[in-house]
């Protein structure tokens, strides 16, 4: 029964969509007062698809093995938490949770916007309506979570063990609520193009809605590189896979929306380019999502590979890109700029900042599909690695790390001051960090080298727009700016740690045997056999000195029964100054094992880096509520409603 | 806002979507294909599978008339219905070679018992080497060689009873 109620509830949800469109069109057409029940279509249809999901969790925690999906991706042996996050740990769970998503961001638009006009507003619900319907549809036709088996199976085929892992409750989720936050975005750029009201009071709508679907991006790419460098075993932190590259392609667009955005909402300016980039970033979300779930570029991640469900996908991506496409180019010639501005200014500084954001973006999506190009014109395979991408999108994004520290020092529409003046000791900092790892590591390649010296600039001129004011009086949005920032410059320390600095070793040992990694002296002192809730594994001691003391690391390889399957748990060990990183892998026919070992100085700074950065995005956020907050009961009062 | 520039994400788009339209309808084959085709079987000597039958060796294989060698193990479950289209096949008079991956010898024993025994010599590989030197990724796959020990055919999966006449055309072409 419960299946069947969440069918019902997904199929009432479509249902309600259709309607909420045929209002919109309806509306838009005739009169505004026809639309009146959207609000509460809306906000009944995100809680139907909440009932919805809540049923399918219900049925994985239930391990009720009669519904296809639990058979074929849980087991009953499985830890509970798992079972639940095997709920969303598939294909058709994941595009449940994507299309819940979607409704309940349309049901919170409908309820909590009061920044645009009804008009539109109207136009976005609808907007958001057509996006929720196609992937209802996609789920309803052909993935339908809740088919039942019969007879039902007496226990479950297991999910990939690779994806059990605490990561997995967290990542997936995190990423689709960014994803799917930008589609409001997007709603509102195609409900604006269509009322042609594309204004600072809608950029000033958008702003919570990509500010929060940023931070949940960043937070989900920085989780997603950490699952990959702790799980995987292979000890690095971005592997430049097409599945990677989905996720970051929507953080660039989004990124860079942000910025344009505030140019939008203080001066009204920028209005074609900002549209233009609302829509992309929900786009590069849905090509993102396509990626993955048709399988359709190989890829670490395939987990589903599915030519019909990538054809459904793909007809979904057309419709929705397509009209949004058409819409921008009919209706884009009507929209009048706002206020000029000279070379020198903040607008000029952010449009700078855009240019890059969507040339890396473009690098990126260019690295990602070209290969699938050359296939299809000249028959050739081949693949782009982390050669083009960092070779070519590594400048540019260090060019806009130095500019990162210039454009907040810039005043509106002109800028007359020598702000070069303020940069001096950025600047010296700079100099110094050149100076510094020329004496100290002369050897180091030379991105690595200006990873150091931007980052050294940075971490002053990110501080900046806080000096010469009283810093507890500063805005928190401009809080939120400088940790942003300030991310950056401690997330490129870290990377240019990790470039220069790291040591890698792979052997062969004995137990007895010592293998030397970077500054440490790793022993394997034995190897152990051990089991675990439903899995078996061997478990390697070393014992790891560099000079005094010593850390024991117990790295192990589980072999899982259902499906038979083999993963490295990898031992890190964390100092200050750096992680230590161990692997076992196979014995060989003398009793040796192969270890792999790795010393990556200031590692860490990566991940810290992407949560400062978040956590910058979250203050800016809370900074924009509150302030929304005062300035809305400061009207309230003085239209003398109290 | 020129006209050309607001077009042009709109065919952007249309290119990409051109793109992923036709990988959908090519799906890439992701058969493993041996390199060995057109070239000598390589050299090798196989220990016996089973006491009660000849192993297969390299020199086995160039007796003069094409012959067809059979990847399997007792432990593949497409090969039990792949044997019955070897017996047929063996009854048309094709001399059939087996070579038997990671296989125990009791094991074996049952399977052909419970099956039927299509084979002339079968030959045991328990480490995989010799499938992977002959570039065969699993089980079961079958070699058409030549009388002179020449590769001539890599059929990848199971031999089906529909794939017989094709067997048996190519089995003319490499006499």
């Amino acid at each position: 029964m419960i299946a069947e109620a969440g069918l019902a509830a997904l199929w009432l949800a479509a249902g309600l969509a259709a309607y909420q469109f045929l209002l919109m069109i309806l509306a838009l057409r005739s009169n505004l007062e026809v639309a009146r029940p959207m609000r509460a279509v809306a906000v009944v249809q995100g809680g139907l698809t909440l009932v919805a999901f809540a049923m399918l969790l219900l049925v994985f925690a239930r391990s009720d093995m009669s519904v296809a999906l639990v058979f074929e991706n849980s087991h009953s042996a499985k830890p509970f938490i798992y079972k639940v996050a095997g709920a969303w740990g598939n294909h058709e769970g994941s595009m449940l949770m994507w299309v819940t998503i979607l409704a309940v961001a349309g049901a919170f638009l409908a309820l909590f916007s009061r920044r645009t006009t009804e008009r539109t507003l109207i136009a976005g619900l609808g907007s958001q309506a057509v996006l929720a319907l196609g992937f209802y549809a996609f789920l309803l036709f052909a993935s339908n979570p809740f088919a039942r088996l019969f007879p039902a199976p007496m226990d479950g085929q297991g999910l990939n063990p690779l994806l059990q892992d605490p990561g997995l409750a967290f990542h997936p989720p995190t990423l689709y609520l960014g994803y799917v936050g930008l589609s409001v975005a997007f709603s509102l750029a195609v409900g604006a193009l269509l009322t042609g009201e594309v204004d600072s009071r809608l950029a000033r709508a958008m702003r919570p809605w990509v500010l929060g679907a940023w931070i949940l991006l960043t937070l989900g790419i920085t989780a997603g590189s950490y699952w990959a460098y702790y799980e995987l075993g292979w000890g690095g932190y971005w592997f430049w896979d097409p599945v990677e590259n989905a996720s970051l392609m929507p953080w660039l667009a989004a990124t860079a929306l942000l910025h344009s955005m505030n140019v939008l909402a203080a001066r009204g300016a920028l209005k074609a380019w900002t549209m233009m980039l609302a829509v992309i970033a929900f786009s590069m979300s849905m090509v993102g999502t396509f990626l993955v779930r048709s399988g359709i570029l190989t890829s670490v991640h395939a987990f589903a590979i599915d030519p019909q469900r990538g054809t459904f996908l793909l007809v979904l991506l057309a419709i929705y890109v397509g009209a949004a496409f058409t819409l921008f180019a009919l209706r884009g010639a009507s929209l009048k700029e706002g206020a000029p501005f000279e070379l020198v200014s903040r607008e000029s500084g952010l449009v700078v900042n855009n240019l890059i954001l969507s040339v890396i973006l473009g690098i990126v999506f260019l690295g990602t599909l070209y290969p699938l190009f050359v296939e299809a014109l000249s028959g050739e395979k081949l693949s782009v690695g982390a050669p083009y991408f960092n070779a070519v999108a590594g400048p540019l994004a260090l060019i806009l790390a130095v500019l990162v520290g210039v454009g907040p020092l810039l005043s509106w529409r002109s800028e007359r001051r020598l702000i070069f003046r303020q940069l001096r000791i950025p600047a010296l900092l700079g100099l110094s960090a050149l100076v510094i790892t020329m004496i100290l590591a002369p050897d180091i390649h030379i991105l690595p080298r200006l990873g150091f010296v931007v980052a050294a600039y940075l971490i002053a001129a990110a501080v900046l727009p806080l000096v010469g004011r009283n810093p507890l009086r500063a805005p928190l949005a401009t809080w939120g700016m400088v940790l942003a920032h300030l991310g950056i410059a401690v997330g490129l320390t870290g990377m240019a740690a990790n470039a220069a600095f790291s040591s890698e070793r792979l052997g062969i040992a004995k137990p007895g045997d010592t293998l030397s990694v970077g500054p440490w002296l790793v022993q394997l002192e034995g190897v152990t056999p051990t089991a675990g809730k439903n899995f078996t594994a061997v478990e390697a001691e070393l014992r790891a000195t560099r000079g005094e003391g010593a850390v024991i690391l117990n790295p192990q390889t589980h072999y899982y029964s259902d499906p038979p399957t083999e993963t490295n748990e990898s031992a890190i060990r964390t100092f200050w100054n750096g992680q230590l990183y161990t692997v076992i892998g196979k014995s060989d026919a003398s009793g040796g094992w192969q270890l792999r070992l790795w010393w990556k100085p200031f590692v860490t700074l990566i991940w810290a880096g992407g949560a400062l950065i978040a956590m910058g995005g979250a203050l800016a956020l809370l900074g924009r509520i509150w302030r929304r907050r005062r300035l809305s009961s400061g009207e309230w009062r003085r239209k003398g409603y109290a | 806002m020129s006209k050309a520039i607001r077009f042009a994400p709109l065919a952007l788009l249309l290119l990409v979507i051109v793109a992923l339209v036709w990988r959908l309808a090519t799906p890439v084959d992701t058969n493993v294909h041996s390199k060995l085709g057109g070239r000598p079987v390589p050299f090798f000597t196989l220990a016996a599978a089973l006491p009660t039958k000849p192993t297969v060796s390299s020199t086995d294989l160039a007796t003069g008339q094409p012959r067809l060698v059979n990847i399997f193990a007792s432990w593949c479950v497409p090969c039990v219905s792949e044997v019955k289209v070897l017996q047929g096949l063996k009854s048309r008079g094709v001399p059939i070679d087996g070579i038997d991956i990671r296989d125990r010898p009791a094991d074996l024993t049952d399977f052909l018992a419970r099956n039927g025994d299509p084979y002339e010599r079968i030959g045991s590989d328990p480490q995989s080497q010799l499938q992977i030197a002959l570039g065969s990724s699993g089980v079961p796959e079958s070699f058409i060689v030549d009388g002179k020990g020449i590769i001539r055919y890599q059929h990848i999966g199971a031999i089906e009873a529909s794939d017989v006449p094709m067997i048996l055309t190519k089995l003319e072409q490499a006499k």
